[in-house]
Parts: structure tokens; C-alpha cells; sequence
């Protein structure tokens, strides 16, 4: 049995992986980072519009702080997220994006002066002050107060895990790729570690650890058209689920980006909105402002996508041999800006559709994008049940997103909480000794071994790329944008037989190395089993709140629903996972919930509302001379790393 | 787009180093073509309708993060954004990227060859103080001009067509190729990176790096980010040419 042992051990090579890898490695404890690719090639990659920092240099962000973050970040989550998480994350913002610019990323700058921009389809000039000048700048997006979201043209994501991994691999953190790991080994409630299965050798190692971080991303891929890249299949979740003692958090809280390419899925990055693209229907006509007349294309991702849907079933979308779409139009931005800072969208167009959109308008609809689920973590990261598992990023329901995610928000989390989490990583490092038997190992060893032996000399049975087609499909048809009980009924039934026949996969390439096909069978039945935990969460919650949108129960209800879905897998011969809930406490809210500021306010109150609205009051009546920071210590004081304590300085206010 | 189908024939080498007595070889694979179709496509539906072992490596399938090079119909470039369309004959016949380690079939290891070059050129910034920058203070300020010509140099997604499509990588195997000097002109404009040009003349200053290029640019003419090889390896040249 080959085992190799380190402190740290990071499942996943994407910005949130990696910047874990760096912290724990940075505190001294010898460091392994596994993934599935070559870390350079992971999905942060693709993350094109940029990062959410209050920096506050622009002028169009002027004003702008860590108090606006994060009341854009609570009401984007339509107060489903974790108040304390997402606080932590806005104060630490901007260390984490400067932190980057001294690592090596180039952000695009203020450039002084006069400058033409689009907004609301007028040319207007705005005037860029001249000690901004150099600064990093930012952009607009959906559903914030500011221009906050930092870029380096549209290929922020792939500046961001060029320069992380570049620092990772100055450190000499190993990264062991084309390993995936398929179970995590634990011991008395405490998880030590994973077994790995080597992609091109078939051999299984274990890697024991005394930390394990899952950093996966997302799981998109649950969805036949998503603009997720292949790999972010949920697997990490799938394995925390399959201890039976982890948690995953809102499983059934699910993305969907208005601006995906029509048919493949790819997409358009929310840049093309705030820099001043509009939304056409079949006639050419921008029928945003009819719905949302305050924030138009530029509501948070949720409302748009569901406007979207809403107008093509009132027949205005564009009819194709895909089915209706609509148009994204930027060519009022003209060739030198699409050329400078939207270029990615550029060269797709050119390459996946063949149009000019400088020139074109672009096919597109709402597509599958981001999972606010995952595993559930405390605000350190760790699993509140299972010890020593902690996650990070897309994977993790770290709850800062709560049910919808802002975009800019999403590579911002990946590396804040990277920073955070990395610090409890290298604490519990300090704090815990490796102590686990090596029968346990063999145990989980021989488990593993077993499964892919089985699967590798059964003669008849399922084909692994027809279940995971099947289960696709249902997701796509039954747990969308819009949902009602009736087909999550069925797709949670449909789902169960799936889980069933996955159970009997039969390969016809049977050798244990590399094989794709093999890949595939280790994963169906992992990802049918989180399929059941998306549809069976959205079946039951009977409210709407921000992507979750329910037909037959339109009204956010915080009376009865203001509460996170946790689910777990204790049996594995159950054919369906377990639900319970945890109550937001909003007693503790520093943003008591109201209304998002979208369409009709029918949220349905809770009764703790109003008194802490009250208690807010009267908590600000009673310390007048507080100033935000004060407040906010009064209101909810939060624990942050020591490091990342600090007041940010901007332009023209210093650190105030 | 046309509605008629029409039948692709995809040439492909077959080889899994993995197993055992295994030889290579080139396997004839007819697909059926859809609208819109793209190798990526078309591989996935081999390998599901067809051949379970066929192994290729796509991540984004977006363009975006270089996993997916391969030389199609004789040509290194990104099989994920190449439309079966643009192939009048529909014959398509598909190779593993040459210069570097198969894994099997057409999925070569980049990963490898990549992080190796990255250390080699140190593709860092070197800054002592990197580390130790307070960032609750403003970043220090860059100017505009000079970060968006940084950016047009890193958008390289180390693909490994410049490598695959280099004359000089194949008669000298330590050459450090046009993927390794962009990186290192990338580094040499940013005014964050504090090495001298006697610290990259000890990277790239010999047979092995910059001099040792025979011009025959074929990473200027296969670059799917079109990123401007030429001018970049004059430049490093001329630059590394002035040291001794």
C-alpha cells in the first residue's frame, strides 16, 4: 500500500486550493496540492469580468467600502447568506486583490482624465481624478451600489491562477496532478486524509494529512448545458458527502448566467452588461427596463436570468433550431473597447458562433453557471461534524452567497477565503497530531479497491456516459431557473432509479489505468447521488429566494424558511439523502432582512425582524459617536485572522 | 449553417504506453456531423458512442484554458474551438501534440513540460519585498499603459503549440521555446520584477534559450492567442545581445 503523508493536504488546484497551499505552506507545514489537471488549467481559469474590491479609486466607485460590499453581498444572497462570513470577506477584499498586484497580476489601472463609458445605452464622459491615477480600476456589475469589480480586461481569472500558481510553484509547493482523490479516509469524526486514484497509472495511493482541504469548485456539470468546464463535476463534494458524517449546505441553490452562448453553453462574462451591453428580444427591442426599472441589465444575476425566461415565454425570444433565445448587444461599445477589454468575448464569438460582435449581436440565454452549494463549513472552514476537513471556494458553503451569488463575488471568494481558511488550516496543523491507525487506511484502501475491481469484472450492465446523460437531462427539464413540486417530485423520483441502476455500471474497456471510461464510472454514481441532493432540497423548500425560484411558492418566506438546508448521506444503501436545517439567527443580522429592491416585495416576515430592526436603533441611538467600525463591532463582532485585521486606506479618505 | 448531414471520417492515433504488448497506430472513426460541431464534440460522442478508451484532455472547452492542443490535419492548435465545418473533405486526422510526454492517444503531458519551464525561467515576481507589502495601504500605482501591455503578453494558456510547432525544440531538446520567452519578456517589462538584464541573460543567454532560435517562427504562426512571438524574441535578443 503506498502512502504518502504531509500536514496540508488541498484537493484542488484552482485559485482557492492553491492560495490554501500557499498560507499553510507559509506557516511552515509541508504542503501537497492534488488535482485533476494541471493547476494552470483549473476552472478559475475561465472566470473572465474580475474580483469584487471595495478599493474605492475610481470615480464611479467613489464613496464605496466595506459597508456597501456588504449590503450589496446580503441583498445579492437574498439574505440567505451567513452575515458573519460575508463580512469577513468584504474587510479582507481588498488585502487579498493587493496582496495580488504585488504577486504579479496585472490590473487594469486609472488612467486620469476624461474618458467616454456607456451606461444605461448613453455615451457619457466621466472624469477619472488625478491621484487615482494608477490605481487599480474597477468596472460595473449586477446588483452593486459601485463600480467595484477589478479586471484585467476580461481575463481576470487566468491572471489571477497564473499569478497564484506562478507564487505557488516560487514556494516549491508540490502539485501532484492528474490524481484524483475518490474517498476521504476518517477516524472517530476526524478525517485524515484521502484516497487517490492516479489517472494515468490507475494506481491507488493514500495521502494521509492531518488537514485536508477540498477546493474542487462547483458542480455544474450536474446540468447537461452549463458554462462550467468539463471537471467541475462536484466530485469533492461528493466524497465529504460520502463520509456520512460532512455536511453540504443549499445544495439546491443553483446559478443560472443570463448571458451563456447559444447552443454550447459557453459564456459571455457579465463585463458585456457593465460596461454597457444591452439585452434585445427577437425585435430588437430592450425589454429590461420594462421590468426592472431601476437596475435594467444590470440586476442581480437571478432577477435577469428569470426576466429572460419570463419574456421568451411570452414568445419574444429569437426562435433557432435550439430552441429561443435572446440578444446580447454590444456593439454600441464600439471595436476599441471589445478589442482592448472584452476580448475573450471576442475571439468566442469569432470562434464558436463566427460572428463579429462588434458588428453582431449575440445569441445567448440563461445557462447553468454556479453552485452557492457545497460543503458546509463554519466561518474557518472546517466541517462543523467532521474535524479537519475543511473546504474553500466554489466547493465550499462557506455561506457568503447564501441563494445568489453577486457577480465579481465568486474568484474574490476564492481567494479571500484561500487566505482565511488557510490560516485555520496551518492553526490546526499547530494544534493536532497525525494520529490515525493504518487499519483504518488499509480499510478505506481495500473499500476503494474493491469498487473499481467490481466494476472492472462485471460482465453486464449500465453504461456509465448514458446514466450521466439521463441524469442531465433531468436536471435540465426539472430543477431550472423556474421550478414547481411537481417536477421536482418526479425528477426526485427518476433520480432514485437512476442512484439504483448506477450501482450496477459495467465497463467495456476493463483495465484499471488509464481509461476514461473507468473515470466515468467512479464518478456517475457519486454525482447522481448529488443530483438527489439538489432536487430533494429544492423540492422541499416551499419559498423562493434568490435563484431558488419556485412557481407555486413565489414569496420569500423568512417566517418559515429562513434556514439552511444541510444534507448528509449516513446510509449508503438509502436512496435518498437526509435534510435538516439550521436557522439563520437574525437577532445577530447586521443587515436585518428586507426587500432585494425587485419586481413586488411579497416576502413574507419573520417575527424577529422588526425587533431587530429596533434593537439596531436603538443600539445606534446609544452610541452616537460611533463611527462604521465601532457600529459594526457593536452590531456583530466577527473573529478574523489576526493578519487580516487591519483598516483598508483608499484615496481621499485614508483608512477611515 | 447547412441541415444536411454529412459523415466526418476522423483519422486518429491510437496508442496507450500503459498497456501492455500495446502498439501505435491510426484508427478510422466515422461520426455523423451536427450543426455547430467541434472536435470536442466529436471526440466525446467517439468516446461514447463508439470507444471508451479513447483518451483526449478538454477542460473549458471555451478557448480559455489550453488543455485541448493537438495537431489537426497536420497543424497544432486548439481542438475545442475547431469546427468540424471549416473541413471541406471531412476528413480529419488527429495527432498528439509532438515535444512532449504521451500519456496515451491524443492526451500528452503539458503539465509536466510547463511547470518545469515556469521554474526554469522563474516565472515569478522577484521582489524581496513581494512579501512582506502591506496591504491594508494603496497598491503601488502602475502605469495604465504598462499594465495592459503586460496582460497582452500573459494572456499565453501554455498550450504547447509554439513548443509542438518548433524546429529548434526538436533538434535541441533543451530549448527553452516561445512559450518560456514570452513568459520571460512578460516578466522583463513588469517594472514590479527587480531582476537585471544580467540576471536573465543567465536564464536565457545561450544555445539553449535566445540564441539558439532559428527564426523560423513557427510559434508566431500556430499561437491560437495570436501573442506577437516575433517581436518578443527580437526584442529578448537584442536585449540579451548587449550583456557580454
Amino acid at each position: 500500500m503506498k502512502i504518502i503523508y504531509t500536514d496540508s493536504l488541498v484537493i484542488g488546484g484552482g485559485l482557492a486550493g492553491l492560495r490554501v497551499a500557499i498560507a499553510s505552506m507559509q506557516r511552515g507545514y509541508d504542503t501537497i496540492v492534488l488535482s485533476l489537471v494541471p493547476a494552470k488549467r483549473s476552472h478559475s481559469a475561465a472566470a473572465q469580468g474580475g474580483m469584487q474590491a471595495s478599493l474605492g479609486a475610481t470615480i464611479k466607485g467613489d464613496g464605496d467600502d466595506e459597508e456597501v460590499h456588504f449590503g450589496d453581498t446580503v441583498r445579492g444572497s437574498d439574505w440567505g447568506c451567513d452575515q458573519d462570513v460575508a463580512r469577513m470577506f468584504v474587510n479582507t477584499s481588498p488585502k487579498a486583490i493587493r496582496q495580488l498586484s504585488a504577486w504579479g497580476v496585472p490590473w487594469s489601472r486609472v488612467r486620469a482624465g476624461d474618458r467616454e463609458v456607456v451606461i444605461n445605452g448613453e455615451k457619457v464622459t466621466i472624469t477619472e481624478k488625478q491621484e487615482a491615477h494608477g490605481l487599480i480600476t474597477a468596472r460595473d456589475f449586477g446588483g452593486t451600489k459601485k463600480w467595484r469589480t477589478c479586471y484585467t480586461s476580461d481575463g481576470a481569472g487566468h491572471t489571477m491562477l497564473y499569478t497564484m500558481d506562478n507564487k505557488a510553484i516560487q514556494m516549491g509547493i508540490p502539485v501532484h496532478e492528474r490524481k484524483e482523490a475518490i474517498a476521504l479516509i476518517h477516524e472517530d469524526g476526524v478525517c485524515y486524509g484521502a484516497i487517490v486514484r492516479d489517472l494515468i497509472t490507475g494506481e491507488l495511493i493514500a495521502y494521509v494529512a492531518k488537514a485536508t482541504t477540498i477546493a474542487t469548485g462547483g458542480y455544474g456539470r450536474l446540468y447537461a448545458i452549463s458554462t462550467n468546464a468539463v471537471i467541475s463535476e462536484g466530485i469533492g463534494n461528493a466524497i465529504a458527502l460520502e463520509t456520512g458524517i460532512a455536511t453540504l449546505g443549499n445544495m439546491e441553490a443553483v446559478q443560472f448566467h443570463p448571458t451563456a452562448i447559444v447552443p454550447v453553453g459557453i459564456l459571455t462574462t457579465e463585463g458585456c452588461r457593465g460596461d454597457g451591453g444591452l439585452l434585445l428580444d427577437k425585435d430588437g427591442y430592450r425589454f429590461m427596463p420594462d421590468y426592472e426599472p431601476d437596475k435594467k441589465e444590470l440586476a442581480s444575476r437571478d432577477v435577469v436570468s428569470r426576466r429572460m425566461t419570463e419574456h421568451m415565454r411570452k414568445g419574444k425570444g429569437t426562435p433557432s433550431r435550439y430552441g429561443d433565445h435572446l440578444w446580447l448587444d454590444i456593439t454600441l461599445l464600439g471595436r476599441k473597447h471589445i478589442e482592448k477589454n472584452l476580448r475573450e468575448v471576442k475571439e468566442i464569438c469569432e470562434y464558436f458562433l463566427g460572428i463579429d460582435p462588434v458588428e453582431e449581436y449575440i445569441p445567448v440565454r440563461p445557462t447553468q453557471h454556479y453552485s452557492m452549494g457545497g460543503i458546509r463549513t463554519k466561518p474557518t472552514g472546517e466541517s462543523p461534524t467532521l474535524k479537519g476537513l475543511f473546504s474553500a471556494g466554489e466547493a465550499a458553503c462557506w455561506d457568503m452567497h447564501g441563494f445568489n451569488r453577486l457577480g465579481g463575488n465568486s474568484v474574490a471568494e476564492t481567494v479571500v477565503a484561500g487566505m482565511i481558511v488557510g490560516e485555520y488550516v496551518a492553526d490546526y496543523c499547530a494544534e493536532n497530531a497525525l494520529n490515525v491507525s493504518t487499519s483504518t487506511i488499509q480499510d478505506f484502501m481495500k473499500r476503494e479497491e474493491k469498487k473499481i475491481t467490481d466494476l472492472l469484472v462485471r460482465d453486464f450492465g449500465e453504461n456509465p456516459f448514458r446514466l450521466k446523460a439521463e441524469m442531465q437531462k433531468i436536471m435540465m427539464d426539472k430543477v431550472g431557473i423556474f421550478r414547481n413540486g411537481e417536477d421536482l417530485e418526479q425528477a426526485v423520483e427518476e433520480l432514485k432509479v437512476l442512484n439504483q441502476r448506477a450501482k450496477r455500471i459495467a465497463l467495456r474497456n476493463r483495465i484499471s489505468s488509464s481509461n476514461p471510461e473507468l473515470v466515468e464510472a467512479i464518478r456517475v454514481p457519486k454525482m447522481i447521488k448529488l443530483a438527489q441532493c439538489v432536487a430533494y432540497g429544492a423540492m422541499l423548500r416551499t419559498e423562493s429566494r434568490g435563484a431558488h425560484a419556485r412557481e407555486d411558492y413565489p414569496e420569500r418566506n423568512d417566517r418559515d424558511w429562513l434556514k439552511r438546508t444541510l444534507t448528509t448521506w449516513k446510509d449508503d444503501s438509502a436512496d435518498l439523502p437526509e435534510l435538516t436545517y439550521e436557522d439563520l439567527n437574525i437577532m445577530k443580522m447586521e443587515l436585518p432582512p428586507a426587500s432585494r429592491g425587485y419586481g413586488v416585495d411579497n416576502t413574507v416576515h419573520h417575527p424577529d425582524t422588526p425587533k431587530r430592526e429596533q434593537e439596531i436603533e436603538e443600539i445606534k441611538k446609544a452610541n452616537p459617536g460611533a463611527d462604521r467600525f465601532e457600529l459594526q463591532q457593536l452590531l456583530n463582532p466577527i473573529p478574523i485572522p489576526e493578519k487580516f485585521k487591519g483598516k483598508n486606506e483608499r484615496i481621499g479618505r485614508g483608512f477611515k | 449553417m447547412s441541415d444536411q448531414e454529412r459523415v466526418l471520417k476522423f483519422q486518429i492515433f491510437r496508442y496507450n504506453p500503459q498497456k501492455q504488448g500495446d502498439k501505435p497506430r491510426m484508427v478510422t472513426y466515422e461520426v455523423t456531423e451536427a450543426p455547430g460541431m467541434t472536435i470536442f464534440i466529436a471526440l466525446n460522442d467517439i468516446r461514447e458512442q463508439q470507444d471508451p478508451s479513447l483518451q483526449f484532455d478538454f477542460v473549458c472547452r471555451a478557448g480559455i484554458c489550453g488543455s485541448c492542443a493537438m495537431v489537426v490535419n497536420g497543424q497544432p492548435t486548439l481542438a475545442c474551438r475547431t469546427m468540424t465545418s471549416t473541413f471541406e473533405d471531412g476528413e480529419i486526422k488527429l495527432l498528439p501534440l509532438p515535444g512532449f510526454e504521451l500519456i496515451g492517444d491524443l492526451s500528452v503531458n503539458t503539465g509536466k513540460f510547463m511547470r518545469a519551464m515556469s521554474e526554469r525561467v522563474e516565472s515569478w515576481i522577484h521582489d524581496k519585498n513581494a512579501d512582506e507589502v502591506n496591504f491594508e495601504k494603496l497598491e503601488e500605482r502602475m502605469d495604465p499603459d504598462v499594465a495592459d501591455e503586460i496582460y497582452e503578453l500573459e494572456r499565453c494558456v501554455e498550450c504547447g503549440a509554439c513548443v509542438s510547432a518548433c524546429a529548434t525544440k526538436r533538434m535541441r531538446p533543451d530549448f527553452l521555446s516561445a512559450v518560456g520567452f514570452m513568459r520571460l519578456a512578460r516578466f522583463a517589462m513588469d517594472p514590479r520584477d527587480k531582476r537585471s538584464d544580467e540576471e536573465f541573460y543567465e536564464i536565457m543567454g545561450d544555445d539553449d534559450g535566445v540564441f539558439g532560435c532559428m527564426t523560423l517562427l513557427g510559434c508566431e504562426d500556430y499561437c491560437p492567442k495570436d501573442l506577437p512571438h516575433q517581436t518578443q524574441i527580437a526584442y529578448l535578443r537584442r536585449k540579451m545581445a548587449l550583456i557580454k
